[in-house]
């Protein structure tokens, strides 16, 4: 199917609100909207960040999702309360796929669940007397933990318990970090708010800890990667590279990161930040009070990849400049044989994203460097900034939909008619009973990492077995298959 | 009365950071931006204006301030 032009693309977004009531179409109108590359700020064309209209399907997720799923989760020497009742961790339990290297249950606990199990009389009486238990228990069972935070999940704030000052108390019983985080999941429109809320209580509870404490060896390289969750190994995906480059990685926040290397990120030299959405409060704190600089760069494709790599070397010397150039070169047949192997198979290809945080942008490259083509993204739970830096990566007349509805997904989707889509589980199984080839792109289908050179290979290979997988030629019944469904495919691999 | 945080981009221009609001600008112009006083009218990129309260010295930048809403972008 060819691309759609500006009309047709105004037409169809006008054919999809036509079901909504008055105001809900109103409302709707301002969060769909046809990429134009020329506009400036993306407040002129979109709205975002704000409170999904009731009685739509929408894919957020809540601020505790954002706080102890995202940011705080992936800290794998901590134990991380879910303070409530037992539902939101544990369904929620590792279903991100942060990975990380220890022990479980010894020095890591990464995919455990803690909970403190609300009942009835914890909701009436209060729940502090619980937890401060609760944490002696934990210093009894798993004494090699480095910290505790408290993740609050809604009756926390309901019924007013004042975990602050337990974990106070309970810092100075036991000597160790123990961080209340107030991320009720009624708080704020989606997740977007727990991760503000999660560095904000990084900033108050943490990151001052070694402040006048010179005894960490410093040098002139040091970086920090921020907002990289290590789904499926992404994070050691891209450490590697800056490390190749002569850069010395302090922290990894926080996929597979320790609270020593969060307490250590105050004297790194910059910043690197691959999730914008969610750290960026962090490191904009972190440029204010210790004067660190920052910078987002992009590990998805080969030429983002490069870009980015060549941007973080200009902070740096000479012996870092021709360390990126050297990494380049070294990893050039590489991915050279990867986009000569998979391009012909995807060239053309037309993709649909939606998805939160970073990708709905940052995966746009990798799929250009292969060939294929975006034409619609959109996400979750992004603000203006987010759609600023979004606009000049899609093409003109591509769709963006911020906080799309499941209708409006699906009716896009029939209407477009991708060859792929990339969003996230609840997603998956109505578009692929469509017929349409899909991958998950927030866990990477549980494969990945996605991040650098040797992610992109994977990337490649998995987009290729999706969408040029046999059995997307068996959903339509044999006797209603035409002949013409039988276009042969580029030979390879 | 919004809080501000200002921070030099990697062009020089400096960017006009509210939080609470994503707003996230260049400074066209700043009304007093000399070594004995800096501050009072700022114009954004995208036409708004705010208001600082003059100093005696620049601030270093990066910093949160205070600025005063006078007139937005429509
Ligand atoms: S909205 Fe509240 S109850 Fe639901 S998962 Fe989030 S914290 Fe738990």
């Amino acid at each position: 199917m060819p691309a759609l032009s500006k009309e047709e693309t105004e037409a169809l977004i006008q054919e999809v609100l036509e079901v909504y009531p008055e105001k809900a179409k109103k409302d709707r109108a301002k969060h769909l909207a046809i990429n134009d590359q020329e506009l400036e700020k993306s407040n002129k064309c979109i709205t975002s960040n704000r409170k999904s209209l009731p009685g739509v399907m929408t894919i957020r997720g809540c601020a505790y999702a954002g706080s102890k799923g995202v940011v705080w989760g992936p800290i794998k020497d901590m134990i991380h309360i879910s303070h409530g009742p037992v539902g939101c961790g544990q369904y929620s339990r590792a279903g991100r796929r942060n990975y990380y290297v220890g022990t479980t249950g010894v020095n890591t606990f990464g995919d455990m669940n803690f909970t403190s199990d609300f009942q009835e009389k914890d909701i009436v009486f209060g729940g502090d007397k619980k937890l401060a238990k609760l944490i002696d228990e934990i210093e009894v069972l798993f004494p090699m933990n480095k910290g505790i935070s408290i993740q609050s999940e809604c009756p926390i704030g309901l019924i007013g318990d004042d975990i602050e000052a337990v974990a106070k108390q309970k810092n100075k019983e036991h000597e160790k970090p123990v961080v209340p985080v107030r991320c009720e999941g009624f708080r704020g429109v989606s997740q977007s708010l727990g991760h503000h809320i999660a560095n904000d209580a990084i900033r108050d509870w943490v990151l001052e800890n070694r402040d006048g404490d010179d005894s960490f060896e410093t040098t002139e390289y040091d970086v920090a990667v921020i907002g990289d969750y290590n789904i499926g190994g992404d994070a050691w995906a891209s450490r590697t590279l800056l490390e190749e480059m002569g850069l010395r990685v302090v922290a990894q926040w926080s996929g597979d990161g320790t609270i020593a290397e969060i307490e250590k990120t105050p004297k790194v030299k910059l910043n690197l930040i691959h999730c914008y959405r969610s750290m960026n409060y962090i490191a904009r704190h972190m440029e204010e009070k210790y004067s660190i600089p920052w910078i987002e760069y992009n590990f998805f494709g080969p030429t983002k990849i490069a870009e980015s790599l060549r941007r973080i070397a200009d902070h740096f010397d000479d012996k870092i400049k021709a360390g990126a150039e050297k990494v380049i070169q070294r990893y050039k047949a590489e991915y050279d044989a990867v986009i000569a192997k998979y391009r012909p198979r995807l060239e053309g290809k037309r993709v649909m994203l939606y998805i939160g945080g970073l990708r709905p942008r940052h995966v746009i490259g990798a799929y250009e460097d292969l060939g294929m083509e975006v034409v619609g993204t959109g996400y979750e739970f992004g603000h203006n900034d987010d759609y600023d830096r979004t606009i000049k990566e899609m093409g003109n007349a591509t769709l963006l939909y911020d906080d799309v509805t499941g209708y409006e997904f699906e009716e896009f989707v029939k209407k477009v008619q991708p060859d792929l889509i990339g969003s996230g589980i609840k997603e998956k199984y109505i578009f692929q009973k469509m017929g349409v080839p899909f991958r998950q792109m927030h866990s990477w289908d549980y494969s990945g990492p996605y991040h650098g050179y040797d992610g992109f290979a994977i990337f490649a290979r998995d987009m290729d077995m999706t969408i040029n997988n046999p059995c997307w030629k068996s959903v339509k019944a044999p006797w209603k298959q035409d002949d013409a469904d039988e276009a042969p495919m580029a030979a390879s691999a | 009365m919004p809080s501000v945080m200002l921070r030099n981009r990697e062009d020089g221009k400096l960017l006009f950071y509210v939080a609470k609001k994503d707003l996230e600008e260049t400074v066209e112009s700043l009304e007093f931006d000399s070594p004995d006083k800096w501050g009072g009218e700022v114009i954004l990129g995208d036409g708004s204006k705010y208001y600082f309260e003059p100093m005696d010295t620049p601030p270093d930048i990066p910093i949160t301030l205070r600025a005063k809403r006078l007139e937005s972008a429509d």
